[in-house]
């Protein structure tokens, strides 16, 4: 195999872990669901992107964020932001006293669009935008804090202000942004009907898609020397900057990438789930994603998957019938996980994944393969020059 | 400060925290290839010295020039690259790592973000790792987790780390602690290996173990040199005695 290739695919216990995940998400869920529920897990995999975000992040790279639906929401507001737009044509917004803006700045009293909204007329723009502005704005909260060298408690605290900052504001800013209720009524993409059960089945597929190429890109950040120094980095931060390192770009970088790929899980939601709201970037949902990510195991960019679509699912039936009882329940099954399972259901199916016989083929030799995979032999050269030297 | 041949030149470098000057008006020239060990009683600011040269803590005043080139304005990555190394106090190692990881992490290659992420294992790194790892005696546990090593087989591979990036000028502080007889003696063999194509600055209390390296010693005091020379000189000196050696 290829070396980029074998690294992306994480070696052949890499690729086999992903192919199950594939074929559960891809096949067994879409035949053995019905399209209401499969669209629920569509949306649990939404999350996942930002779950996937976490394991590079405060995983491997040690740092805890705890405003992660800031990308999640910046992405997912500018998915919305096109799709209003295009639902708001001036035809069906006759009615208005300003047709061809969106309902909810009419109600505002707003007689011309925002000029921030003009570029979401445009899809390649809007896309662009998904990917860009949570990027950029991650760069300038990660300039800020990892060039002062702010991080650890400090960061989670500071990026869950932010979320929390960023959650007012929009919902202050109603006239602008559909303020609590969100940006509702989103009907087409680019003419397409999203909201038809076709629809469904079409963006539930994209949406895995892009999940897996998430994970094959954070395979291979992660397998590089970056994914190495990463690791260094969570270890003794003071050796790697003494070994010539300018430790505050790693960081920034790492925290770029993860606000973008929660960025594509936004955008996808409101594809999806067909609205966005302030919701989804407060505190508590920025918190929820670091439990699907620790439930997941924190190390496991695979597990992060599982652990999002575990907890979704305990939330959705015990919501269903004990409402109340649920936020108590999560915050305990986080403190058990952190506790007992500090490696969560990966480092569960690592540890007992060797007692089933068939899941033991799978997994044995795994620790020796990663090893000596890690390590080449000698050259024949430098072994002559040892003994000569 | 006109410039000199010596490697390294610190003048009247001082660092006052709050008032406390832990390094007052420090002189010390290092020359090419020298081994210069530092000695002195605890709090003397030995450390403090090297933490100042290699740019973890900013001197309040003075100067310190590394082949001519005044390190007092860099940041720390910018000193390592320039060729200064610098060993911790306590071992500092990637304990999650294998030792070979922790060897190949340290090659000077690859070092900016985007280096490093399509930074390609070539075999040039491979041998590079081997004869390291060769050189601190650690190259049949390279797949070891560097979390299991004994305490002086991390000291060595710190120092194996910093041999990596092939440093001019390389800093160990107190290199030795927490070994046995047999690896301080390895370890005496291994400097003086290491010190035949740069500089080496070792801070030790270990007088045994200082009279196997030293070319020359530096004895400090409250921040400032108590005394300076051959080891024999130095030993014989009064003052010394009474501050340091007496005890
Ligand atoms: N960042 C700091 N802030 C305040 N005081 C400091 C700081 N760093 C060092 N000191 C003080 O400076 C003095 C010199 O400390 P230093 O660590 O350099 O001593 P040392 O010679 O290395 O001692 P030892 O042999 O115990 O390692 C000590 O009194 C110490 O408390
Ligand atoms: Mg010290």
């Amino acid at each position: 195999m290829n070396e980029t290739l074998s690294k992306i695919l994480g070696g052949k216990q890499g690729a086999i872990g992903l192919a199950i995940l594939a074929a559960f998400i891809m096949i067994v869920l879409p035949l053995g669901l019905d399209p209401f529920r499969l669209g629920l897990i569509g949306k649990y995999l939404t999350y996942a992107f930002v779950a996937v975000s976490l394991v590079l992040l405060w995983g491997n790279g040690g740092i805890l964020s705890l405003g992660q639906g800031i990308f999640f929401g910046l992405g997912g507001y500018g998915m919305a932001m096109f799709l209003k737009l295009e639902a708001s044509d001036p035809v069906s917004t006759a009615i208005q006293s300003t047709p061809g803006i969106p309902d909810f700045m009419d109600w505002n009293q707003l007689t011309a669009l925002p000029w921030f909204w003009e570029p979401f007329k445009s899809l390649p723009l809007t896309i662009l935008a998904i990917l860009v502005v949570p990027t950029i704005f991650a760069f300038l909260i990660g300039y800020a804090m990892f060039k002062r060298r702010v991080g650890g408690v400090y960061f989670a605290i500071i990026t869950q202000a932010i979320a929390l900052i960023l959650s007012i504001l929009i919902v202050g800013q109603q006239g602008y942004t559909g303020g609590v209720n969100g940006i509702t009524d989103l009907k087409t993409l680019l003419g397409w009907d999203i909201r038809s059960d076709s629809a469904k089945y079409v963006l539930y597929y994209v949406n895995a898609g892009l999940l897996i190429a998430c994970i094959l890109l954070s395979r291979y950040v992660l397998s590089s020397k970056f994914g190495m120094l990463l690791l260094a980095m969570r270890d003794k931060e003071e050796r790697v900057r003494f070994s010539g390192y300018d430790v505050s770009n790693f960081k920034i970088f790492i925290f770029c990438l993860a606000a973008m790929i929660s960025a594509i899980g936004g955008a996808m939601f409101t594809l999806q789930v067909g609205f966005m709201s302030p919701t989804f970037i407060g505190i508590v949902p920025s918190i929820e994603m670091v439990i699907f990510a620790a439930v997941g195991g924190r190390m496991s960019l695979i597990g992060a998957v599982y652990g999002t679509l575990l907890v979704n699912f305990g939330k959705t039936m015990f919501s269903e019938t004990y409402p109340e009882l649920w936020l108590f329940l999560m915050g305990g099954l986080f403190i058990a996980v952190v506790m007992f399972f500090p490696n969560g259901i990966a480092g569960i199916y690592e540890k007992y994944a060797k007692k089933v016989p068939f899941l033991r083929k799978l997994s044995e030799e795994t620790p020796k393969a990663k090893k000596a995979e890690a390590i080449p032999a000698a050259p024949v050269e430098t072994k002559e020059a040892g003994v000569k030297a | 400060m006109s410039n000199t041949d010596f490697v390294l030149a610190v003048e009247d470098l001082t660092v006052s925290f709050d008032g406390f000057k832990a390094v007052d008006k420090l002189n010390m020239y290092i020359d090419k290839n020298e081994l210069r060990v530092v000695i002195g009683p605890n709090g003397a600011g030995k450390t403090t010295v090297l933490d100042l040269i290699c740019g973890k803590t900013k001197s309040t005043a003075g100067s310190i020039k590394f082949k001519n080139r005044e390190l007092t304005k860099l940041s720390e990555h910018e000193i390592v690259r320039a060729g200064v190394g610098r060993k911790f106090q306590t071992p500092s190692i990637y304990e999650n790592l294998s030792v070979y990881q922790n060897l190949e992490v340290s090659y000077p290659k690859g070092r900016g973000v985007f280096g490093s992420l399509f930074f390609k294992r070539s075999d040039e790194v491979v041998a590079q790792v081997y004869k390291i790892a060769k050189e601190i005696m650690m190259e049949d546990i390279l797949h070891t987790e560097a979390a299991l090593l004994s305490h002086g087989q991390k000291q060595w591979l710190e120092i194996g780390m910093l041999l990596m990036q092939e440093p001019e000028l390389l800093m160990l502080d107190e290199p030795v602690a927490g070994m046995s007889a047999k690896e301080r003696d390895q370890t005496a063999e291994l400097l003086n290996r290491i010190c035949q194509n740069r500089s080496v600055i070792v801070i030790e209390h270990d007088m045994e173990f200082v009279k196997k390296i030293a070319h020359k010693v530096t004895v400090l005091h409250q921040g400032k040199i108590l005394a300076e020379g051959a080891m024999d000189k130095v030993q014989a000196n009064e003052k010394v005695i009474e501050v340091y050696l007496g005890h």
